[in-house]
């Protein structure tokens, strides 16, 4: 069986690496971004200066050829899915049995004038970080649009070449869309603390026009201030990537409409990652959810059923991971920025700021629902069982050591979060294990 | 500041760099430095013949030549007057001038014969070099402590200092490298081409294994440690670290000022005036002192790093420098209590167990002590915290990596073929470490030189040339900022070897992975100094347990979602180094999809 896979990122190159543990089909990966697979979550380290384009680069370049998987640079223009061929920009036709749509994500650009002028650009791929690159050199003030992610990596990326930078955002405070006030407030100071010039509830007017077609300023839309800046950075989210795809008789909504077996409309037809939205979006999901993880968790499921495995996508429990400037981030099951009643939060703060946990459980049975976490290692495993087990928030406090990850000699803070816990209810727990890999893999029953 | 700082370094670094070539020189009765009245009264009288006696020379290349020249001349009179008969109750060896005597006339009189800055302005010397050295590195560090704490590797890959080199220059200087040594090994060895062509061979061995055997000339690493472009301070620096080291261990008589420069510290810590190994060792522990200021400023949020800094200077500062000098104060000998053989080759050569043995109690303590360091010690304390209880927290190579070398540790090759290369290489040098010992054991108790049809004698030099001094040395350091700062901890050292073999198969260490939130980033593999592909492992969710692994930490420091931790547990890894634990974190999913 031929299989085709159009995308090298991390869900394109999962699906290929897993197909060739189970099956001997056929596999070609096909993309025009880059000739190897690269962690494209990395990309601000190449900037940075802390890795090089190759550091990036998860397997060496002998690994394809090794395993089989072949590798076409070249890019897909249109899919013929009644003769199952694909016509590439070379002119070349390649035919598939089985193909996999995994391309990604593209900038969201929201017809802004000017967006579309030179030293504009968002960061998803490699060639948006060449472009920040090509701007970057003699570089005095960066405008960044949006927070977000993706918004904070950027503005990490020109902070590190002692470049100025505005970020304009929308919220009222950093990212308070996805995370609660306390966090989301506490990355705002964080980011000001590294002299970066946050202006908050504000939209782009427009990019102003040098006159050679470059940008040279932003308006700011609420106040028409104008802003100088020799780069300017689109980061206001991403969408699925699928302007090939549209017009095709795969069904398309805002991605690549796809059922829980990740198949498209198209029997032969999957799509996988950022580009696929779910049709039916799994409880307390959302239907398209551009995230490393879970597109790496496509991937491997359709290899599964591509290779007669049929199974569903099941992402399991809510997880995610960032790093805001210094300060990590984790969060393991339902933390949300505006919580229902019923959610009930414990939230403990280091006074240094730079650190905080927050324990959500249910108000009624008490039951545990999640773990929103900054500057502190969580252990993934330890609370996604409790997260499953749905178990009581005191014996997760009992036992809260166990989930600490944080590296040795660290201060360890949970008997605080206990102590607030005991503040906000009389009650009198503590501590009644120690941080050791023993206790958690006995707790983990793995032995 | 920081510029100043810098500044002031690099000053103070081009006054070291010169001292060697200043001031004068001349040989007379209280300048020449012998053993016995026969080596003096025969050495003063070629040398008043050949009009060296009191002459002054300005340069101490051209001192150095002619006084070689007296001294073979001396050696070959009293040779010749030797075979005459001896004088009446003299040995032969306090009349014959032997080869070893002529090394340490020479070093030892051309330092007695010196008159330079440094021995009419000691102080001030001093100040200018280290004391320069050391201030300028402070207010170049210092300042660091300043910035927010958090992960500081910006332009790393930028600097010209730590980019690293491309892919042919750096494999042409460690060709030349090996080249040189081989050749200059020749020559060490009493033109005996044996050791060198058989070093070639085994070399060579290697390389058919690897390139040939397991097929890695085809496949091409991407993730060696070569940008594509080279940092040209990155080779000056090495270039004058190897320069160095060639120096220190094989024509130390050109660098006498250095060795005068720190003989008053000497005199004050045992009451003998510094040799080279005393300017070395102080040298050493400087540099771990000051660097490691760097490595805590750089990692101050990372609590680890900064106990296992302090520790490395600790044990540099007491165990490696200044007990043994005060252990020969008290004319004990000179005993670093945590240099554990194989590394500490010496430990088993005659010489050394004859001076243990003739120091009373704390000798014999300190021969105890030594054994029970390899027997007992390793493999328990390896047991319970891996290899990292010594090769980052003790020892004093490893103390040198993770502070000077750290600006260096991302240049580590992670190719699959280095991991390769490395496996064959340091298990032969452990090999042969434990062949020469075996052998100077054996010619110890039987007073026997020859074991079979080789010589134990040449086994030994051959190995402290190769092994103590070009690798441990050369390479080991030199090639810091050309192929990172483990490259002997790695490709070389015996004891790592050792060590690496209980930590494979014995130990409750282990770095674990957390589930499922790696991004492929390629932070942890890139500063691996030990040349790990860490995310090879972390991206599947597999905990990881490598024999090479020296548990610095800095995989888990520099990674942005916090994946990875250094742990130890009485469990058995078992199926958490599995393969196929993966993507899908949790024990069920896999399971259910299997």
């Amino acid at each position: 069986m031929e299989i085709v896979i159009i995308g090298n990122g991390i869900s394109g190159v999962t699906a290929a690496r897993w197909i060739r543990k189970l099956s001997d089909h056929r596999i070609t990966i096909i993309s025009s971004e880059s000739d190897h697979f690269y962690s494209r979550t990395a990309l601000m380290y190449i900037y940075m200066g802390h890795m090089r384009y190759e550091d990036t680069k998860p397997y060496e370049d002998w690994f394809w050829e090794k395993n089989k998987i072949e590798l076409v640079n070249d890019h897909v223009d249109k899919i013929n899915s009644t003769n199952s061929t694909l016509s590439l920009k070379s002119g070349k036709t390649i035919s598939y049995d089985k193909l996999i749509i995994a391309t990604g994500s593209k900038s969201n650009k929201f017809g802004w004038p000017g967006q579309d002028l030179k030293a504009v650009g968002g960061l998803y791929h490699l060639q948006d970080m060449e472009n920040m690159e090509r701007y970057s050199k003699g570089l005095k003030k960066a405008v960044i649009v949006g927070g977000g992610l993706i918004g904070i990596e950027m503005a990490e990326m020109f902070h590190s070449r002692h470049i100025d930078v505005t970020m304009l955002v929308r919220e009222a405070s950093y990212w308070n869309n996805v995370l609660p006030t306390e966090e989301s407030q506490l990355i705002t100071e964080h980011i000001k603390d590294k002299h970066i010039d946050l202006r908050l509830g504000v939209n782009l007017g427009e990019i102003v026009d040098d006159g050679t077609g470059t940008a040279s300023a932003v308006i700011v839309k609420e106040t028409q201030e104008k802003i100088d800046c020799g780069y300017v950075g689109l980061t206001a989210g991403v969408s699925p990537n699928i302007g090939f795809v549209k017009g095709t008789e795969i069904e398309c909504n805002r991605g690549v409409l796809v059922n829980s077996n990740l198949q498209t409309n198209i029997e032969n037809i999957y799509a996988i990652g950022d580009c696929a939205e779910q049709r039916e979006a799994r409880p307390g999901r959302r239907p398209v959810e551009a995230i490393w993880y879970t597109g790496r968790m496509m991937g491997e499921s359709v290899a599964y059923t591509i290779c007669g495995k049929k199974n569903d996508y099941d992402p399991g429990i809510w997880f995610n991971s960032a790093k805001f400037m210094d300060i990590e981030y984790q969060v393991y099951g339902a933390v949300l920025a505006s919580p229902p009643e019923e959610h009930k939060s414990i939230f403990w703060k280091h006074q240094d700021g730079t650190k905080s946990i927050r324990i959500i459980y249910h108000r009624d049975d008490l039951s545990i629902l999640g773990f929103n976490l900054l500057g502190v290692r969580y252990r993934h495993e330890v609370c996604e069982k409790w997260l499953r087990e749905k178990t009581h928030v005191e014996e997760v406090l009992k036992d809260l050591s166990l989930a600490n990850f944080d590296p040795e000699f660290f201060k360890e803070y949970e008997s605080e979060v206990i102590a607030l816990y005991n503040q906000q209810t009389g009650k009198k727990l503590g501590l009644r294990k120690k941080r050791k890999l023993d206790s958690v893999l006995e707790f983990l029953s793995i032995k | 500041m920081q510029k100043l700082g810098l500044l002031l370094f690099v000053i103070a670094l081009a006054i070291f760099t010169l001292l060697p070539g200043l001031g004068t020189f001349s040989l007379n009765s209280d300048s020449l430095k012998t053993n016995t009245q026969y080596h003096q009264q025969e050495i003063l009288a070629i040398a008043k013949q050949d009009g060296v006696l009191n002459k002054e020379y300005s340069s101490n290349i051209a001192y150095i030549k002619d006084l070689k020249s007296v001294l073979k001349k001396a050696q070959t009179a009293l040779n010749e007057k030797a075979q005459n008969g001896l004088p009446e109750g003299v040995s032969e060896w306090d009349y014959k001038l032997g080869d070893w005597n002529v090394k340490d006339y020479v070093l030892n009189t051309v330092k007695a014969s010196a008159n330079g800055p440094v021995q009419s302005n000691w102080l001030w010397m001093f100040l200018l070099t280290f004391g320069l050295a050391i201030l300028g590195g402070l207010l170049f560090i210092l300042p660091k402590f300043r910035d927010l704490p958090g992960i500081k590797n910006d332009h790393i890959y930028t600097a010209s200092a730590t980019r690293g080199l491309e892919h042919p220059i750096r494999n042409g200087i460690l060709y030349l490298t090996i080249a040189a040594t081989l050749l200059y090994g020749v020559f060490y060895m009493n033109s005996d081409f044996f050791w060198s062509v058989l070093t070639l061979l085994i070399i060579g061995l290697i390389a058919y294994l690897v390139f040939k055997k397991q097929g890695h000339s085809a496949l091409n690493p991407p993730k060696s440690a070569s940008p594509s472009a080279t940092g040209w301070i990155g080779i000056i620096s090495g270039a004058y670290l190897i320069g160095f080291y060639v120096l220190l261990y094989w024509a130390p008589h050109y660098i006498t000022s250095w060795i005068s420069l720190v003989d008053p510290i000497s005199m004050k810590l045992s009451g003998n005036p510094a040799s080279q190994w005393f300017l070395y060792g102080f040298l050493y522990t400087i540099i771990v002192l000051v660097m490691g200021i760097r490595m805590i400023s750089k990692y101050r949020h990372n609590k680890y790093q900064i106990v296992r800094t302090i520790s490395v200077i600790f044990f540099q500062t007491a165990f490696a420098f200044l007990i043994p000098e005060i252990l020969v104060g008290l004319n004990y000998p000179y005993f670093d209590f945590k240099n554990i053989w194989p590394l500490n080759y010496t430990f088993f050569f005659d010489y050394n167990l004859s001076s243990l043995m003739a120091s009373g109690k704390l000798g014999i303590f300190m021969l105890v002590w030594g054994i029970a360091l390899i027997l007992i010690a390793v493999p328990v304390i390896t047991y319970f915290y891996g290899k990292r209880w010594y090769c980052s927290w003790v020892c004093g190579c490893g103390g040198l990596a993770e502070t000077m070398g750290d600006p260096y540790r991302q240049l580590s090759d992670k190719s699959l073929r280095a991991w390769s290369i490395e496996r064959y290489s340091i298990h032969a040098v452990l090999v042969f470490a434990f062949i020469m010992t075996i052998l100077v054991l054996y010619s110890f108790f039987s007073g026997s030189d020859s074991v079979l049809f080789i010589s134990s004698g040449s086994v030994r030099a051959w190995y402290g040339f190769l092994i103590g001094s070009a690798f441990a040395g050369i390479i080991g350091t030199g090639f810091y900022p050309l192929m990172g700062n483990r490259m002997w901890c790695r490709f070389g050292c015996p004891l790592a070897a050792y060590i690496g073999l209980v930590q494979k198969f014995k130990s409750r260490f282990r770095i674990t992975t957390n589930g499922g939130q790696c991004i492929s980033c390629g932070n942890c593999s890139t500063y691996c100094e030990m040349g790990i592909d860490v995310r090879w492992y972390a991206q599947r969710g597999q905990d990881i347990v490598r024999s090479s692994c020296v548990g610095c930490g800095v995989c888990s420091a520099v990674c942005p979602r916090g994946v990875l931790r250094l742990e130890n547990a009485s469990s058995d890894i078992g199926s958490r180094a599995q393969e196929l634990r993966t993507i899908h974190i949790s024990e069920n999913d896999v399971k259910i999809l299997a």
